[in-house]
């Protein structure tokens, strides 16, 4: 396990690649979850008065 | 249903709701396989040892960049030609989610060239013009925020988009007109690939998963800018409690 971590002494550039990809797509998908959330409640409650 | 009414707001909207979950569980899928053929398949490589393994992230996010540059470019220009909200809607739509394919395909570039090149980066025509990518695409975000008007600045996005879509070409061919740091392709379409067929599979699931994951965001996100730009809308107004269907 230890040497799958250490990817042949390049760990900290494979996984500071693939955890900052990783961060990256949550970080969009949190985002635009948020920015559904926000469209509907607004769309659904004050919609009207326009 | 045909085509010409799928181009509606109001039509596209329950559609994209329906099979954005379908391309986002392809995604997740494909994700855990490319993963696994990437880490428990593909074999060491016999001249970069374990570090080649960014590749897997690196060409399709680097693929993505350039294609969903393209497809922005072709719905600015149906907008432009057809005058359609729907086709703005999905410019607007695609273009953070390319922003962000760009940032992780410069960010794992630069990560993958410091152990085997000696730097993080180098002023050489293939990265300089994908980082010039990534200003095209803040370029058509911030001006979509700077214009208050919608559809001045669908036009305005869609004309930006449209001229910098000359920079993708650059990219992809950079590495061959010019004496360039960033090694030339190691797959395309007329040549067999320069790699083992597992690394090859690896890349090319991930880089479907990319797809999908794009796919699906792009309609979620699509319904979102529908709902704040048709606010208003009698179709939209019926909508009322129908929230859970939408979050």
């Amino acid at each position: 396990m230890n040497e799958f971590l250490a990817m042949g002494g390049h760990g900290f550039f494979v996984w500071g690649s693939y955890g900052v990809t990783a961060a990256a797509l949550v970080i969009e998908l949190f985002l635009l979850r948020a920015r559904r959330r926000a469209a509907v409640a607004h769309a659904t409650t004050t919609g009207e008065l326009q | 249903m045909n085509l010409y009414q799928l181009s509606s707001p109001s039509t596209f909207y329950p559609v994209a709701g329906r099979v954005a979950p379908w391309f986002a569980g392809a995604a997740a899928i494909l994700g855990v396989v490319g993963l696994w053929i990437a880490f428990a398949i593909a074999p060491t490589d016999f001249q970069q040892g374990e570090v080649y393994r960014i590749i897997f992230i690196h060409v399709p996010s680097a693929w993505m960049s350039m294609f969903v540059y393209l497809v922005m470019a072709f719905w600015g220009a149906m907008a432009l030609a057809f005058n359609t909200r729907l086709s703005s809607m999905m410019a607007q739509s695609l273009a953070p989610t390319g922003a962000l394919m760009t940032f992780i395909a410069l960010w794992t570039g630069a990560l993958w060239g410091r152990p085997t090149w000696g730097t993080y980066w180098a002023w050489d025509a293939r990265m300089t013009s994908e980082l010039i990518l990534l200003f095209l695409y803040f370029g058509v975000i911030a001006l979509r925020n700077a214009i208050d008007d919608p559809r001045r600045a669908d036009r305005a996005c869609a004309l930006l988009s449209i001229v910098g879509a000359v920079n993708v070409p650059i990219i992809y061919f950079s590495v061959k007109w010019w004496n360039t740091l960033h090694q030339g392709a190691s797959v395309s379409l007329t040549a067999a690939p320069k790699m083992a067929a597992t690394m090859l599979t690896g890349m090319l699931v991930l880089a479907l998963a990319a797809w999908f994951y794009t796919i699906a965001v792009a309609l979620w996100r699509v319904q979102a800018i529908i709902l704040e730009r048709e606010r208003g809308a009698a179709w939209i107004r019926s909508m009322r409690g129908m929230k859970a269907a939408t979050t």
